[in-house]
Formats: structure tokens, C-alpha cells, sequence
């Protein structure tokens, strides 16, 4: 038979030791990683901030990218679970439930203060549950429909968040919920650090490895679930649903499970959000956010984690480095800011997203072998078999 | 004694105006290779499409095994003992050849998400096993230098085998195979008869549609002709090719008053096209 | 009993305005199996393009009277909607007409992010004001009330409605738009140009929705750069709702979803004790579309989507 490779590809290891080359990358980045705060800080405590959002949406692009990217569903919607985790963690941790619910003052005479890692996997299950129960009911609808109805729901959502203040307050409306406590590991606070190994780091600076400590566990988490039968049987319902469900594979429950594990990243990350900001509001969970999650997938690489890592880095870098430059760019060549920082953002949003599914529809560091996301062939088709396979799930 | 790995009865499946199976009844024994055949529009996909779940029937009853066996969802088809492969090739392109048989895997094994982070030690033991059964089946079927291949970047021929090898790793009971010789050479095709008689001598029963009249007459046990929805003849296939019902279904009318059996010696490059 | 009448008059306000938009996401589905999910943000150029073009009539000619302002609106409208239209469909949709069908979509998504952008930085981001051109005493029906413009608004959608449909059912452009939007290869056997319709589509759809976003403006008296998103959602939600692809399906979709939504909004806050009020009107059209999209998928009167195999 022929060979249609030039040379047959080298297997991939089992036992899931990446080679050396890999670990001493992985090593190198670790090492910046705890040097970065302290450089950024020397720019300013918004740099550290920013680095701190980075984080989070990492986390936020690492579970959109289980439901897009691993299972091949189209969330519109996924902002909703972010949304469930920061309230639940909000309405946990904060004087808002005991302030306007007497009864729970006098259960609670010294305040709501649950800890973040109860209030955590609280948050998560309930973003887990309302995930299956978005999924259930839709998981069977074309791909088209089934982005406009999670669309839909994240809306939903929203409305409700900005409108369950009357006649029982329970969200507080467009004012949002604040005083919410910051993350405490044993009696260590994290906002009021005070003295630590000597020195004294900023509030900021603990948080930022907090957030990147919990974004690494979410990248093995999802380098785990790729490399698994699960991860297996994610990608064959995406290659050929049929052909799956021939071979066996539960194709409702996979993708059920799909959609609540991404739900689940985005309840911890939001609760992680609203520990950190202190204070939670409508306002940050609007369809605008599920798009921006979903541009940073598509520009890294739908599908494959470092890609996606790499998305999420770029798009919530490049405005903060763009509000740094281009406003005072403006200033000093047009006397006014033309285009505000806002605005640039939204700009960079819409052309990335645009450009790559016309330009390089597989992402810009799409995976090697299996790269080819048959989701998206793209206006240059990238080979005659991707865009079959899609075509055939229709 | 033999065992009966598939009795179906009475199978019906209307689509609006059209009767596209009608009282259809088969029986395959355990260690057959089992042929159904028939003109285009015969009813051989629709059948098939019913047994393995893809297509809900109107009537019928089913035992597989001795068990009875309604085929509702597709996936629990599999569970259940029956593998398929499709007419038109459906593999997974842009996963490894390997990968696509450990697919395959995934009806007989157990890991769910937890053990896939934790890594639990079963997990790794399970992962270990598929990949190692997943390679020793590609080697069997003689496709094992593809493994790290791409579906998509094999040879026809190949590609057709990889499906195979996919299917016989669920363990099937029964392995149905949809038009496995279609688009195949001659050459190819003597391979194929030879794999099929081996996977037969390995204790799988095999169920195949095939249009190539020759291949099937020379590998099957048993044959079952359908014809507009219904079974016209059922035997062996020196039987079945001098029916006068199945040779005028095939050749017409004048050909049946003959009653000259179906032409199997022709020359050897002959793909058997009806 | 009043509420009801009102409420129904709302409704057929809100229905007429949802049907013109409807209709462009149903033909642009039928042709093309694509949620243009641009196509809220087209009207929305064209609502503010018509306001400074009234605005700049306006401070030019004081003594125009209000209808004339209101006609020149709408004929400025249309054209910047129809090339608006034209242009996101030879540049972002047409290079992926062949490519599966998410991809589209997502570039939708983008192409409407970026539309809004540009209207932010030629409009700015605060909402504005279109001034009042029809005569403000409003007519009465019974005990409820109906102002002139939301006259206008039913009387116009229902001509254009009727203009449309016997543009498709009794002459050539729409017999080949339906040839197109039935089987668009077999369609270019005939003889029709397939790029050609496809583009006449997106036009026509784009027109209706530049009459649309002027009229949404002139009877709620405001425009804002994000104001076609939610109007944009419904509509897709009652062309859905009609069975995509149909054309009659979105102006029956259309009605009936402003109906619901108008009785919804009106009647909520008896039906739940004053625990959900009006403020939660917009979610009406959400659960409308879950429900559909769950439960009857092809819509009322059945969907029509072209068979691109």
C-alpha cells in the first residue's frame, strides 16, 4: 500500500509524560509566571489587575472551549454560568441576604460569611445544574438553533439578575450586589494580607497567583479530560455523530456532560470573579462577554488548550496594552481620543473574530495532528474531509 | 446445536406512500456469514438501518441471541452485540487510525470524567488496555503501520478495513457490514473475502449487504434475496441463484423462463455490478 | 376589557415592526441556512442614518412639514441599509458559503460586533433623541388610544408585506427567489444566478428593516447604537416561530409574537400578583423561542430551507 505521508508521524507517548522539550518549556513559564507581578507591578497596580483578568478568562475560555471546542456545541449563552457563580458566592458572602431578609439575620446575627471553598463548589454544582438543565431539553437541535436558544437563555439570565429586586430583593438589580468578602484560607485574608514570608505583597499580587494557581488546574483538568475516553468520544461526536452513536457512545449524555463541565469552569471562575472584584452586577454578564469568551477560542484554536490559553491571553492582554497606548497615541497625534479604549476593544473583538474565520479558520495555534475543526472548514477549506465530515453532521 | 445469533420477523417499515419492507424475516446462526442481496431500492439499507437502531420499524419482532431486542437508540445497539459499518465510509477523518478503533473501545469500557482527571490507577490500566487492544486489532486486519495516520490520508481499501477493525472492536456478536466491496478492485476484493472467512473463523457472525453477486455467492452460508421491501428467496446461495424468482427480479423476465442460474463464472475482472 | 383592546393595538404595533424584520432573517435563512445574525445591527445603521439625515433636513429647511421628513428619513434609510447589507455579504458570508454551517455564524456574530462599533464611534454611545413628525394627539378606539405614528407603523408594514408577497409569488425575481431558496444548484440549471438572487435577497430584507428601524424610532423616539439587538432576537424569534424559510410564516410569526408579548407585558403583573411585572417583557420572546425551538422547531406553518446537498 502507499505510504500518502511523507514520513509516517512519531506516536504519541503513552503514559502522558511530555518529552523534556516540553517540561523544560512548561518549567521556563512557571518561573515567569511567578516573576511577572512583580515586574508588572512596577508599571502600575492596573497591570497586576489586568494579569488578574487574564487569568480568569483563561478559565472562562478553558470551559467554553470543553462545550465548543472538545464536544463541537455552539454556547452563545455560556456568560449565564459565570453569572450563577459569582452570585452564588456573592449572595453567600455578603450583607445583602441578611440585610433584607430578617429571617436570616436572626439565623445569621454575626452575617452571611461562607467560605469561599464551601461557597465554591456550591456555586459550581448549581452552574453544573442549571447546565444540564439548559442542555437537556436542547442538545438535539441543529447547531444554528442551538446558539441562538443558549443565546437566549444567557439573556434570560440577565433579565432576571436585573429585575429580582421586587417584590422580594434577592439580586439587588442593576446595583449589584458589593461587600462581598474576599477569599480567606484559614485566617489568612487575602485583601488585608499584612506580613507574609518577610515581606509585605500587595492584595493584588496574592490574588493574581491565587487566579493562576486555579487557571493551571484548569488546564490539566482539561488536558486530562482530552486525552481520555471521554475526550475520545467528544471528538468522534464531533468528527460523525452518527458513526458515534454506532460505535456506542451515549451521544445525549456526552454532550450533556460536556455542557455542565464547562459550566462548572465558568461557576468557579465566577465565583473566583466576584471574591476578587468584590462586588457582582448584571452589568458583567451581558452577551457581549459570552462573545468576547467565544472570539478568544476561535482566534487561538477551538479545540486545543494551548491554543485556547493563547486566545484568552491575547484578547484580554491586547486592550490593556492598547488603553496604555493608543489613548495617549491619540492625545499626542490628535490633540483628542478619537477612539476610546472601550471602543478599540469591541474593535479588536469583532475583527479578530472575523478575520480568523476568514483567514484561518482553524484558530492561529490550532493542534498538529487533529487540528482540523470540522466545525469550521473555512473560506480556504483546509482539506476535502473536514468539510465532508461537517456536512455530514449538518 | 447451533445458536441463533439474530431471528427478525415480520419487520415493516412504511415511508408515506412507499412499503419500504414488508413481512421481511431473517435468521442467521452463530459462526455465518449471512449475505442479503438484491436489486437497487431492494429494501437492504432500509433493513439494516432498522436493525442497528437508525431507523425506528413500523412492526417486527427481533431476538438477538436468544434475547429479545427492540432496536431503539443507535448507541444501545452496540452495547448489545451488533457492530456496523456504513456504505458510504464513516470514520472519524481527522483522528488517527489508531484513535478510531479506540473508539471503538468505548462500549466495553468504564472510565468517566472523574477517572479521567484524577488519572485514577484504573483509569491508566483501562487507557492502557484500549491502546494496546486497539493496535493489535489494526495489526490483525494488517493496517497496523497506519495507526498514526489520519483516517482521512488512507487508501480506500484501507479505509474500508480501519471501519472494520473499528467495528470488531465493540466485540460485536454480530458484525454487519454495509456494501463492505463497493468501490473495491478485484484484487482488493479477494483480500476482503479472505479477512471476512478469517474474522468468521475468530467466532463473529457476519451479517453483509453486498451488490458484488460473485463475492457473495462465493462467502456467504446463507442468502436472503429482498425485492421491493420483501424476501424473495432465502437458502444457500447455490439455491438462491436458480430461483426463477430471484433471477427474474435480477435479469427479467426471459431470463427466468430459462431458467439459466445467475452468471458467477465470468471473467475474473468483473465487478459484479447488477 | 380596555387593557385588552389596548394591549391587542400595542400588539399590532409591535407585531408589524417584528414581521418587516422577520422577514429578512426568513428569506436569508431560506437561500442560505444562515442566522444573519447582522441583520438587527442593519437596521439599526439605518434608523441612525435617517436620523441625521432628518436632522440635517430639518436644521436646513425648518418649514418641511413632519410626513415629508418622516418619507425622506426612509428613503435615506434604505439605501445606506441595502449597501450596508450587500457589502457584509460579498465580503464575510459569501467566502464561507460552502464552509459548514457554524462558521457563518460566527462570523455573523463578529460582522455584528463590528457594525455596532462603527455606529458607536460615528453616533457616539449615548442615546438620542428623533423627534416627534407625526401629529402627537392620538386617536381614539374605544377607551384605548393609538397615536398616528403606530397608525402608520400597521398601515406601512402591511402594504410593504403585501408588495413582497406578490413580488415572490407573481413575477420572475420572485419565482427565481424561490427556486433559489428551494434546491440553489438545480435553481442555476434553470438559468438563475444564484449570487445574483442571493444578493436581491439580502436587499429586499435589508429595505424592510431600514423601514422598520425608522419607524421603531419614530414611535419610541429614540435610537442608540445597540437598539437592533433585542428587536433583532425577536424578530429571528417570531420568523422561527412562523416556520424559518416562510415568508408568510414570519408575518404570521411576527404578529403573533408582538400579540403575545404585548398581552404578556400587559397582563403579567395581574396574572402573577405583582410579582413580575412589565419589566420582564423582553423575556417573553426569549421563552417563546425556547419553547418553539424545543418543541415545534419547524414553526407553525412549517419551514422552508433550501436543500443545499
Amino acid at each position: 500500500m502507499n505510504e500518502t505521508a511523507a514520513e509516517p508521524p512519531k506516536p504519541p507517548l503513552a503514559g502522558g509524560r511530555p518529552p523534556p522539550r516540553v517540561l523544560a518549556a512548561m518549567a521556563a513559564v512557571g518561573a515567569a509566571l511567578i516573576v511577572l507581578p512583580w515586574v508588572a507591578g512596577a508599571f502600575g497596580d492596573a497591570w497586576i489587575r489586568a494579569l488578574c483578568f487574564v487569568a480568569l478568562y483563561v478559565m472562562l475560555s478553558l470551559g467554553l472551549n470543553i462545550v465548543v471546542g472538545f464536544a463541537g456545541l455552539l454556547d452563545l449563552g455560556y456568560i449565564a454560568f459565570y453569572a450563577v457563580g459569582a452570585y452564588t458566592y456573592a449572595l453567600l458572602a455578603s450583607p445583602h441576604l441578611t440585610e433584607h431578609f430578617p429571617a436570616l439575620a436572626r439565623a445569621f446575627p454575626s452575617g452571611l460569611h461562607v467560605s469561599i471553598w464551601v461557597a465554591l463548589p456550591i456555586g459550581a454544582s448549581l452552574a453544573a445544574a442549571f447546565g444540564i438543565l439548559l442542555g437537556a431539553p436542547v442538545l438535539k437541535l441543529r447547531g444554528d438553533y442551538l446558539a441562538i436558544v443558549t443565546l437566549g437563555f444567557g439573556e434570560i439570565i440577565r433579565i432576571f439578575l436585573n429585575n429580582l429586586n421586587a417584590p422580594l430583593n434577592f439580586t439587588n438589580g442593576p446595583s449589584g450586589l458589593t461587600l462581598i468578602d474576599p477569599v480567606r484560607i484559614g485566617h489568612f485574608d487575602l485583601a488585608h494580607p499584612g506580613v507574609v514570608l518577610g515581606m509585605r505583597p500587595s492584595s493584588l499580587v496574592l490574588y493574581y497567583y491565587l487566579l493562576v494557581a486555579m487557571a493551571m488546574l484548569a488546564v490539566l483538568v482539561c488536558v486530562r479530560l482530552q486525552d481520555s475516553r471521554l475526550g475520545r468520544a467528544w471528538m468522534a461526536i464531533r468528527e460523525d455523530e452518527v458513526a458515534a452513536r454506532a460505535m456506542g457512545i451515549n451521544v445525549r449524555n456526552v454532550k450533556l456532560l460536556a455542557f455542565s463541565l464547562g459550566a462548572t469552569f465558568g461557576g468557579v471562575a465566577g465565583g473566583l470573579f466576584a471574591a476578587f472584584q468584590g462586588f457582582v452586577s448584571p452589568e458583567s454578564f451581558s452577551l457581549n462577554e459570552s462573545i468576547v469568551v467565544l472570539s478568544m477560542i476561535v482566534l487561538g484554536g477551538l479545540g486545543h488548550v494551548p491554543g485556547v490559553v493563547l486566545g484568552a491571553v491575547m484578547l484580554s492582554m491586547l486592550p490593556e496594552a492598547l488603553r496604555h497606548t493608543a489613548v495617549p497615541l491619540q492625545l499626542a497625534v490628535f490633540g483628542r481620543v478619537l477612539i476610546d479604549a472601550e471602543v478599540l476593544r469591541m474593535l479588536l473583538y469583532g475583527l479578530a473574530t472575523v478575520g480568523i474565520m476568514l483567514y484561518r479558520p482553524r484558530g492561529l495555534w490550532p493542534a498538529p495532528e487533529h487540528g482540523v475543526q470540522p466545525m469550521f472548514g473555512g473560506a480556504r477549506a483546509a482539506a476535502p474531509g473536514a468539510a465532508e465530515a461537517a456536512s455530514r453532521n449538518g | 446445536m447451533v445458536e441463533c445469533v439474530l431471528r427478525a420477523r415480520s419487520v415493516n417499515k412504511r415511508f408515506g406512500g412507499l412499503q419500504a419492507l414488508s413481512d421481511v424475516q431473517v435468521q442467521i446462526d452463530r459462526g455465518q456469514i449471512y449475505g442479503l442481496i438484491g436489486p437497487n431500492g431492494a429494501g437492504k439499507t432500509t433493513f439494516f438501518n432498522v436493525l442497528t437502531g437508525l431507523l425506528p420499524p413500523d412492526s417486527g419482532t427481533f431476538e438477538l441471541c436468544g434475547h429479545p431486542y427492540w432496536p431503539t437508540d443507535a448507541h444501545r445497539v452496540a452495547k448489545a452485540g451488533i457492530a456496523r459499518t456504513f456504505q458510504n465510509i464513516r470514520l472519524f477523518p481527522d483522528m488517527t487510525a489508531l484513535e478510531n478503533v479506540m473508539v471503538g473501545r468505548h462500549v466495553r469500557t468504564h472510565a468517566n470524567a472523574l477517572d479521567a482527571v484524577l488519572r485514577t490507577r484504573r483509569a491508566r490500566i483501562e487507557e492502557a488496555t484500549i491502546r494496546t487492544s486497539a493496535q493489535a486489532l489494526l495489526d490483525d486486519i494488517g493496517i497496523g503501520h497506519y495507526a498514526c495516520h489520519l483516517a482521512r490520508t488512507l487508501p480506500y481499501g484501507d479505509q474500508r478495513r480501519l471501519e472494520i477493525a473499528r467495528a470488531l472492536a465493540t466485540e460485536p456478536r454480530l458484525l454487519a457490514l454495509d456494501e463492505p466491496a463497493a468501490g473495491m478492485n478485484a484484487t482488493e476484493k479477494i483480500a476482503l473475502r479472505a479477512l471476512l472467512t478469517r474474522i468468521r473463523a475468530s467466532g463473529v457472525t457476519i451479517l453483509l449487504i453486498e451488490h458484488d453477486v460473485k463475492l457473495v455467492m462465493g462467502l456467504c452460508d446463507t442468502v436472503t434475496v429482498l425485492d421491493y421491501g420483501k424476501v424473495i428467496s432465502m437458502g444457500t446461495p447455490a439455491q438462491v441463484q436458480r430461483d426463477p424468482d430471484v433471477i427474474e427480479a435480477y435479469l427479467g423476465r426471459a431470463h427466468a423462463l430459462v431458467a439459466s442460474p445467475l452468471p458467477l463464472h465470468t471473467s475474473a475482472g468483473g465487478d459484479g455490478s447488477t | 376589557m380596555d387593557t385588552l383592546v389596548q394591549q391587542v393595538i400595542n400588539g399590532l404595533v409591535l407585531g408589524s415592526l417584528y414581521a418587516l424584520i422577520a422577514l429578512g432573517y426568513t428569506m436569508v435563512y431560506g437561500v442560505l441556512n444562515l442566522i444573519n445574525f447582522a441583520h438587527g445591527d442593519v437596521l439599526m445603521v439605518g434608523a441612525l442614518a435617517a436620523l441625521s439625515a432628518v436632522g440635517l433636513l430639518h436644521g436646513m429647511w425648518p418649514g418641511l412639514p413632519g410626513w415629508l421628513l418622516l418619507i425622506l428619513g426612509i428613503a435615506a434609510a434604505v439605501p445606506v441599509c441595502v449597501s450596508l447589507s450587500l457589502v457584509i455579504e460579498r465580503v464575510a458570508y459569501r467566502p464561507l458559503r460552502h464552509a459548514p454551517r457554524l462558521a457563518p455564524l460566527i462570523t455573523a456574530i463578529g460582522v455584528s460586533i463590528l457594525i455596532e462599533t462603527l455606529a458607536m464611534l460615528i453616533w457616539g454611545r449615548n442615546y438620542l433623541t428623533f423627534p416627534q413628525l407625526l401629529p402627537e394627539a392620538p386617536l381614539h378606539v374605544g377607551a384605548a388610544t393609538i397615536s398616528v405614528t403606530k397608525v402608520v407603523v400597521i398601515v406601512l408594514a402591511a402594504l410593504i408585506m403585501g408588495a413582497l408577497l406578490w413580488l415572490v409569488q407573481a413575477t420572475r425575481l420572485g419565482r427565481a427567489m424561490r427556486a433559489t431558496a428551494e434546491n440553489p444548484r438545480v435553481a442555476s440549471l434553470m438559468g438563475v444566478n444564484p449570487d445574483a438572487v442571493i444578493a436581491m435577497t439580502f436587499a429586499i430584507g435589508a429595505g424592510l428593516a431600514a423601514v422598520a428601524g425608522v419607524m421603531i424610532e419614530a414611535t419610541y423616539q429614540v435610537a442608540h447604537f445597540y437598539m437592533g439587538f433585542i428587536p433583532g432576537l425577536k424578530a429571528f424569534t417570531a420568523a422561527v416561530l412562523g416556520g424559518i424559510g416562510n415568508i408568510p410564516g414570519a408575518m404570521v410569526g411576527g404578529m403573533l409574537l408582538g400579540l403575545i408579548e404585548a398581552l404578556g407585558a400587559g397582563y403579567i403583573g395581574q396574572l402573577t400578583n405583582g410579582i413580575f411585572g412589565s419589566n420582564y417583557q423582553d423575556v417573553f420572546a426569549f421563552i417563546v423561542l425556547c419553547a418553539v425551538l424545543i418543541m415545534r422547531p419547524q414553526g407553525l406553518l412549517g419551514e422552508r430551507v433550501a436543500d443545499r446537498t
